[in-house]
């Protein structure tokens, strides 16, 4: 099934780009990051590699601003295990409302158990072999399913909450989370940000179905949220469609797996090593770490500021360019790059043919601004 | 964004400091604002961790959960918080006590509607949008509460919910500057060499536009995103803050709760409010700086008349409360939500005209596209009257702009120094136009626009001073205009239409509502 498998001479460049520090794990969440910006070489590459970007962030003198508080974490894990609790049987009660699920649909599983084996290999298999199982009838939750991912030029273990299985076949993927919904209304961004991590599973489900010789059809694109209703604890599941993440999803991936094309510009003595020494403190000259990091373009966007642990380090290397102030600055000014280019043709500067429009504009604008405010521009 | 606000970014990135957007104060700025920063713990729903408040900027009022966790204390909370803003609205609805909240013996509803709103309404000022939400939360989950039976909270809790939730709604007003987000309202009035994403960092956009001495606005702001330096202004709090600070402070408030010692307790409670207040309190100096360079500015002139829409609603506020109206629904009927929508577009419109017309730099973003123009009259008929069976008087005056001029004759226009005046272009000579009757177009690179001036001159056949542009004078016109539109015709409730629900049931606030859970 992995006729798509990077040659070894790109894994062995992948390995290089990495050097010595063990590779970092892709999540939900890190994989629907890499969507958000699918234009950024420097990220794609990273996390094909498996880079410890908040590492390298920080000997380049760019500590990522990322903190989770712990209250948070409490929160969250509390409110997962009261929906768990017991067969899950609060969850199944919603779940029979929300999928018309019928009364006999019971079974609750728990894949997580593989006789103290903690192999992430071994949970995959276990869980491939109890989803593909043709029994459906008493199994209608899994728990602590774990699935696999290809990102780049690697595998990525995942971990959805819980998955559904309906008598009809169809698997629902579940996504536990602990922002609340007040009054049936939840907060927009932390909604899409489950969408497309429920889009993660999904495809990650479909992959699975797909090897076991299924039809990935049965992975419905019908995922369900599960969140704390109102103010109390007492969980409200909704349905939310993910097409649409999982359509960019796909268009990434794709990219991604063409990690051989992303490479190529690039020396093959490229590296992101932090050269650490025994107590594991990074040797390698900040200087040098950050000028391999300069070779491989960035597409910073005011957004990376909550995507991505290289954000400072991008953003202060995009300093002047009209794009670092917002995408739709550089929209207004008519994909003019760099603010020295506007202010230019703002003074009057003789603009080429295919700025002549824009060139009209920012012109008057400036004059406009002149009138009204005296010398400030 | 505009290529006008697009081109001032730009610019200030350069110069390294924020620049102007508007030249006038866009928003009313009462002399007594109430201040409120917030602080909630994170993970949860809506669970208040701390707030300063107050309407002095030498006595911020610290009220501080040290049990984020224990409903009693949270509850203790909005009581201790309805003290400061009960009192406070109170001294705006002069001649009650609106603090006397249900079925009050101020007499059966309807007796107490007043012909004029009150002289003055409260206003509340906080750091950011997140704060307004945290506001309409912090309503939310008190305005059904219960003051009598089994889960009885303090009388002014439900009552404080009922305002809260007010404020939130006026909030989404655009027009309304009863609660107010300070880093929104700056700004607007201020372009910053930053995205709009940093913008919303009240530190970091006041350090673009009020820099510390010796500091370029780009080094102030970044200085401003080091969460130790600059607390973030709520209701997030920092998580490195939450997990080395606050963590073992609450760890040891409950652990002396739990061991009954009561000066430990004291003691792990000053802990509590030292580490809050170093959270706190830089946040509150930033918001009376940001009120002093909003002050500073001088207020526009349809934001006093927009303050006096913000007086009435206040005043049937407050008539409402007092003549025990239930609290606000959970959610609005479909009927009610449609109005309020139509409401809010209305106003929206209505806001952006009168912001153009207040100001000459939101004019120029209509100057830039045509929809307005600006110039000097070169060629006044000030008398001229139209013959026919009665003349009128409809002086003619030629004005002569750099600006690009895309009416057609037959437009109609106002001009913001003389609103109930019509201007009807009848020529538009385009530069190097020679031998109209516009004169003497030509040279000098100018378009020149002849108009028909009708109304706003008084009965008489000659004009009375002032009342029409003199030669010479510098003018505005544009097609934006303010007029009235009558509001769109909705159903009753009682006619909620099938394909809506049919008619919503009539909300009674239940015992489920006061009972709720808020853990």
């Amino acid at each position: 099934m992995n006729s798509d498998q990077p040659p070894g001479h790109v894994e062995a460049r992948l390995d290089r780009l990495r050097g010595r520090a063990l590779p970092v794990n892709h999540n939900a969440r890190t994989i629907s990051a890499l969507a958000a910006n699918p234009g950024c070489a420097r990220r794609a590459l990273m996390d094909a590699a498996g880079v410890d970007k908040q590492k390298i962030a920080a000997h380049i003198g760019y500590p990522a601003p990322f903190g989770q508080s712990r209250f948070a974490i409490t929160r969250g894990n509390a409110f997962e295990a009261r929906v768990k609790e017991n067969g899950a049987a609060q969850l199944l009660t919603l779940l029979r409302d929300q999928l018309d699920l019928d009364v006999t649909e019971v079974g609750y599983t728990d894949l997580g158990d593989v006789g103290g084996n903690l192999s992430r290999e071994l949970r995959h298999v276990r869980t491939r072999q109890g989803l593909a199982g043709q029994d459906y009838a008493p199994r209608t939750l899994f728990d602590h399913p774990l699935l696999r991912l290809r990102v780049g030029g690697r595998h990525a273990y995942l971990e959805p909450d819980l998955i559904a299985l309906r008598l009809d076949g169809s698997f629902h993927v579940i996504e536990v989370k602990s922002f609340p919904v007040i009054d049936g209304q939840a907060d927009p961004g932390s909604v899409a940000a489950a969408a497309i991590q429920s889009a993660v599973y999904v495809r990650a489900l479909r992959d699975l179905v797909t090897e076991a010789g299924g039809d990935p059809g049965r992975v419905s694109h019908e995922t369900i949220l599960v969140a704390p209703r109102d103010f109390a604890s007492q969980p409200v599941a909704t349905s939310l469609d993910v097409r649409k993440q999982l359509g960019v999803l796909d268009r990434q991936l794709v990219r991604m797996a063409k990690i051989e094309a992303l490479l190529d510009p690039y020396p093959q003595a490229l590296t992101f090593d932090l050269d650490p020494g025994d107590d594991g403190t990074p040797r390698r000259p900040p200087e040098e770490l950050a000028a391999a990091v300069a070779l491989v373009g960035a597409s910073y966007a005011p957004e990376c500021l909550t995507t991505c642990e290289l954000c400072f380090a991008c953003r202060a290397e995009a300093a002047g360019s009209t794009g670092a102030l917002g995408k739709s600055v550089r929209e207004d000014l008519g994909g003019i790059e760099y603010n020295a280019q506007a202010l230019a043709l703002a003074r009057g500067q003789l603009p080429s043919a295919e700025r002549a429009e824009i060139a009209v504009l920012l012109l008057r604008a400036a004059q406009l601004r002149e009138q009204l405010l005296g010398a400030v521009m | 964004m505009t290529v006008l606000t697009a081109l001032a970014r730009v610019a200030a990135a350069t110069a390294g400091r924020a620049l102007p957007t508007k030249t006038v104060r866009h928003v009313h700025l009462s002399g007594r604002p109430l201040v409120l920063v917030a602080a909630q713990l994170a993970g949860e729903a809506c669970a208040p961790l701390a707030v300063l408040a107050g309407d002095d900027r030498e006595k911020p009022n610290l009220l501080a959960v040290y049990e984020p966790r224990d409903r009693t204390q949270r509850f203790d909370f909005a009581a201790d918080l309805a003290a400061i803003v009960l009192p406070y609205i109170d001294g705006y609805a002069g001649d009650g006590d609106v603090t006397d909240h249900g079925v009050t013996d101020h007499g059966a509803p309807g007796q107490g509607e007043r012909a004029d709103p009150y002289p003055d309404a409260p206003q509340l000022l906080v750091p950011n949008l997140p704060t307004v939400g945290f506001l309409r939360l912090l309503g939310r989950s008190t305005r059904f509460r219960q003051t009598e039976g089994e889960y009885a909270v303090h009388a002014t809790v439900p009552l404080l919910g009922r305002w809260l939730t007010y404020f939130a709604e006026r909030a989404e007003v655009t027009p309304s500057a009863q609660l107010l987000p300070v880093a929104a309202v700056l700004a607007d009035h201020w372009a910053t060499g930053q995205s709009a994403a940093e913008d919303a960092n009240l530190a970091a956009l006041l350090g673009w536009i009020d820099p510390p001495q010796g500091l370029t606005g780009l080094a102030a702001a970044r200085a401003a995103e080091d969460p130790v330096r600059c607390p973030p202004a709520g209701p997030a709090t920092d998580p490195a803050f939450d997990n080395e600070v606050l963590a073992p402070i609450l760890r040891e408030m409950h652990e002396a709760t739990l061991a009954g010692d009561g000066a430990r307790r004291g003691r792990a409670r000053a802990a509590t409010d030292r580490a809050l207040r170093s959270q706190l309190e830089p946040t509150w100096a930033l918001m009376w700086r940001a009120v002093d360079l909003l002050a500073a500015m001088p207020a526009a002139a349809h934001a006093e008349q927009r303050w006096l829409s913000d007086r009435w609603s206040f005043t049937s506020q407050v008539a409402w409360i007092r003549e025990g109206g239930a609290p606000q629904a959970r959610r609005d009927g479909a009927v009610a939500a449609a109005r309020r929508l139509a409401r809010l577009e209305r106003e929206q419109q209505r806001l952006a005209v009168e912001r153009a017309y207040d100001d000459p730099l939101v004019m120029a973003e209509y100057r830039m596209t045509g929809e307005a123009f600006a110039g000097v009259v070169t060629e006044a008929e000030q008398d001229r009257l139209e013959p026919g069976r009665r003349p009128v008087l409809r002086p003619l005056l030629t004005v002569a702009t750099s600006d690009e001029v895309l009416f057609e004759p037959g437009a109609v226009l106002r001009s913001p120094a003389r609103p109930g005046q019509q201007a009807t272009v009848t020529e538009v000579v385009p530069p190097g136009t020679p031998g109209t009757s516009a004169g003497t177009a030509g040279g000098d690179g100018r378009t020149q626009v002849v108009l028909e001036l009708k109304g706003g001159m008084g009965r008489s056949l000659t004009p009375p001073p002032g009342s029409v542009p003199a030669l010479g004078e510098y003018v505005t016109y544009t097609s934006q205009r303010d007029d009235f539109r009558p509001a769109p015709k909705f159903p009753d409730k009682e006619d909620t239409p099938w394909t809506h629900g049919g008619p919503p049931p009539e909300y009674v606030p239940d015992d489920e509502d006061a009972r709720e859970d808020w853990s």
